[in-house]
């Protein structure tokens, strides 16, 4: 327990926040790498994604990816890509795309293919034109899905952006070594700890978002729709 | 190919320290959370703070977890228990949610043909519930495997020894056939892992095959 | 012997399903509870094997009461038959009819030598024997629940709505051989059903029932349909209607009998 006041009192010291390595300079640059991965995976993904889930085509291909992306260990594709490209942000920036589009694809993929074929239908019966079902009905209905998407990717992408001070001097993570390093280990744990909470905000507030689309999607799914007899009676085991 | 033949042995232990720091955390995450998971599933004032608390610790990053495990529980560093209960907790994290889906989707009239034929609460969870629990709890355990196994190599740059350090070794001294090996290895038993899980609720499960040939 | 005294039920959230019901149930007969939904006859039947307890009276078998008999033990000694058979989905069609004497204690193998004896008298083959639920056909299914629920030779059979799941045409058949059935083994059977058909069909009496479980008449069904109580037994029995209402009429000699749409049914031996 030492060990973590002793985290907390780094954490909380001044001169951590303050000049060249402050603390908050980490915090933006860890955050703003983590957004710019998510962006370009979100720019390439959901479209790709979007369309399959619209047309049917490449399910397979997508079931594939998704599957095989979640074997693929990070550290190696951190290592490899920062041997082939060489320290900076390129080698880090290229094996966070690597793992962020899965998730992304994935995300509009179901979300779009969830969306109630039946729904699509009537639109189409009324005269909507392909384009005004995308975006007018398949979109909305499949949002939640698709932020879920760009949840899981935006959590995978800020917790590798640690790891990616392995090969360049970036973010968080840059702390988190220099601490292993020098064997500071109130700096490693403090940074750890920051990294943490780093993370648990982002979860949190893309909940929130989530749930807000979800709203927006299903706006009577509410707590009044519940089985009046069936759920109530339970059996006496 | 050169440099893996040359390697070969170090490769070896490298894959065996793998296996051993990757399997203990599934079966243990496994253990833990099916009661978690049918007490999330069974019981509503459960079911919000369990779910909640396993979601909220995935969300953590697994480098740092790997340093803050040691300060919480007093391991040292670069000890397997670090790593294995580090990725227990994450496997957990998956699991409970993954085990309370699943027992969700038991139907309610089976467990009342169950509790009708007389079965008693226990009689109950081990014959009716868990078997048909299975298919669900299958899906999370496999993605649970597969991303354990993944994992574990993120425990080399802290120095805790597995097919992770063929990527912090070939790293340092620049040899891309070292981590190359490593990637292809990782996948692979991550794969084979994968499969085994596949083949014993395959045998678990007879029912589900007869029943999807029909 | 089976009694209701004064039983009632009122869940948390103050709805009432049954309100002071009493019954006497005689044994080796056969009687319907009949009731359209939230009538309560489900949650009646439910009292008799503890899956349900009611909130104040007493269920008696043979003078005992069932709350002070061991709940498991009272399951195991009741057969229950559900809709759609109500098996267990990963157990093979000979498992799931020695489900019970395996919970006992039986021995696998012999439960499961009893359990093909039971199949055939049910009228089902004995090479279903290995197959799961899912690879039967629904009348297949309800069949083998009703083997299920013999396996353990009981005195009591509870039937929930036993054949609402299956086609009429498989229905009526379930009927005629639940009836041949209940000749050969004299059970005392309770069952419930909103078809009043199938209360017609295959009970001794037939007690109808409103919501709340209140006893809007209870009788023979020839006594029920012979004098309805009041405007809504009248109304649950389709007294009055074309199906019910017969006439003859005299054919080459012969007595015909009509509904009330003309239509022949059938003709009157004398």
């Amino acid at each position: 327990m030492n060990l973590l006041i002793e985290a907390v009192q780094w954490l909380l010291d001044p001169v951590n926040w303050q000049g060249e390595n402050a603390l908050g300079m980490r915090i933006l640059e860890h955050l703003g790498f983590s957004a710019v991965v998510v962006l370009v995976a979100a720019a390439i993904g959901i479209p790709v994604g979007t369309l399959i889930g619209h047309t049917g085509r490449g399910r397979g291909a997508i079931i594939a990816i998704t599957g095989g992306a979640r074997a693929l260990p990070t550290l190696g594709l951190l290592t490899i890509f920062g041997l082939w490209l060489g320290i900076g942000l390129e080698a880090p920036f290229l094996a966070l795309l690597v793992l962020a589009l899965p998730p992304v694809l994935a995300g509009a993929y179901a979300g779009v293919e969830s969306v109630d074929r039946a729904t699509v239908g009537a639109a189409r019966a009324i005269g909507l034109t392909e384009r005004q079902i995308l975006t007018g009905v398949e979109l909305p209905l499949a949002a939640p899905v698709i932020i879920g998407g760009l949840r899981s990717a935006a959590l995978q992408v800020i917790s590798t952006a640690t790891l990616a001070a392995y090969i360049s001097d970036t973010g968080l993570g840059r702390p988190l070594f220099t601490g292993m390093k020098t064997q500071q280990y109130d700096m490693m744990l403090g940074a750890s700890i920051l990294v943490a909470l780093l993370a648990l905000i982002v979860e949190l507030c893309f909940q929130l978002v989530q749930s807000a689309a979800t709203r927006r999607a299903e706006p009577h799914n509410g707590h009044q729709h519940r089985a009046h007899s069936g759920a109530r009676e339970r059996i006496a085991a | 190919m050169n440099w893996l033949s040359q390697n070969l042995h170090i490769v070896g232990q490298l894959l065996a320290d793998h296996l051993v720091l990757s399997i203990p955390p599934i079966l243990l995450s496994l253990i833990i959370s099916v009661p978690l998971g049918r007490l999330a599933a069974g019981s509503p004032r459960w079911r919000t703070p369990l779910l909640t608390g396993t979601g909220l610790l995935y969300a953590i990053p697994s480098l740092p977890l790997f340093i803050i495990v040691p300060a919480v529980f007093g391991f040292s560093l670069r000890s397997p228990a670090t790593m294995i209960t580090a990725l227990t907790l994450y496997g957990c994290a998956l699991l409970v949610r993954g085990a309370a889906d699943a027992f969700s989707s038991v139907p309610q009239d089976v467990r009342l043909a169950a509790a009708a034929t007389g079965h008693s609460r226990w009689g109950m969870f081990w014959k009716v519930e868990l078997p048909l629990a299975g298919p669900v709890l299958l899906s999370s355990l496999r993605v649970v495997t597969v991303s354990t196994v993944s994992l574990v190599t993120v425990g080399a740059v802290i120095g805790i020894s597995s097919l992770g350090t063929l990527f912090t070794d070939g790293f340092q001294r620049n040899i891309d056939a070292s981590i190359i090996t490593g990637i292809v290895l990782t996948v692979v038993v991550a794969f084979a892992l994968d499969a085994l899980c596949v083949l014993a609720a395959r045998w678990a499960m007879p029912w589900q095959r007869a029943v999807s040939r029909a | 012997m089976i009694e209701f005294d004064a039983v009632h039920k009122e869940y948390p959230d103050g709805t009432v399903a049954v309100e002071r019901f009493s019954l006497i149930v005689p044994s080796h007969r056969v009687v319907a509870l009949v009731g359209s939904s939230g009538s309560g006859k489900t949650t009646l039947l439910r009292m008799v094997n503890r899956m349900v307890e009611p909130s104040s009276g007493t269920v008696s078998i043979d003078g005992v009461d069932v709350r002070s008999m061991d709940r498991v033990k009272l399951r195991r000694s009741i057969g229950y038959v559900l809709q759609a058979g109500g098996l267990l989905p990963h157990r093979t069609v000979a498992d799931n009819v020695a489900t019970v004497p395996v919970l006992e204690g039986r021995s696998r193998r012999q439960a499961r030598a009893d359990a093909l004896g039971l199949l055939e008298r049910v009228g089902l083959d004995t090479a279903l024997a290995d197959r799961y639920p899912a690879q039967l056909s629904g009348g297949q299914q309800q069949r083998v629940g009703v083997a299920r629920a013999l396996a353990a030779d009981p005195n009591i059979l509870l039937m929930d709505e036993p054949f609402g799941a299956v086609d009429p045409i498989v229905r009526d058949q379930l009927q005629a051989e639940m009836r041949a059935l209940q000749a050969d083994i004299g059970k005392t059977i309770v069952f419930v059903t909103h078809d009043i058909d199938e209360a017609f069909a295959l009970g001794d009496e037939v007690v109808v029932l409103r919501t709340g479980a209140e006893i809007a008449q209870r009788g023979a069904p020839a006594e029920i349909l012979a004098n309805p109580a009041d405007d809504f037994v009248s109304d649950f029995v389709g007294a009055g209607t074309a199906q019910r209402t017969l006439r003859i009429r005299e054919v080459d000699g012969r007595s015909v009998v009509v509904d009330g749409d003309d239509r022949p049914t059938g003709v009157l031996e004398r």
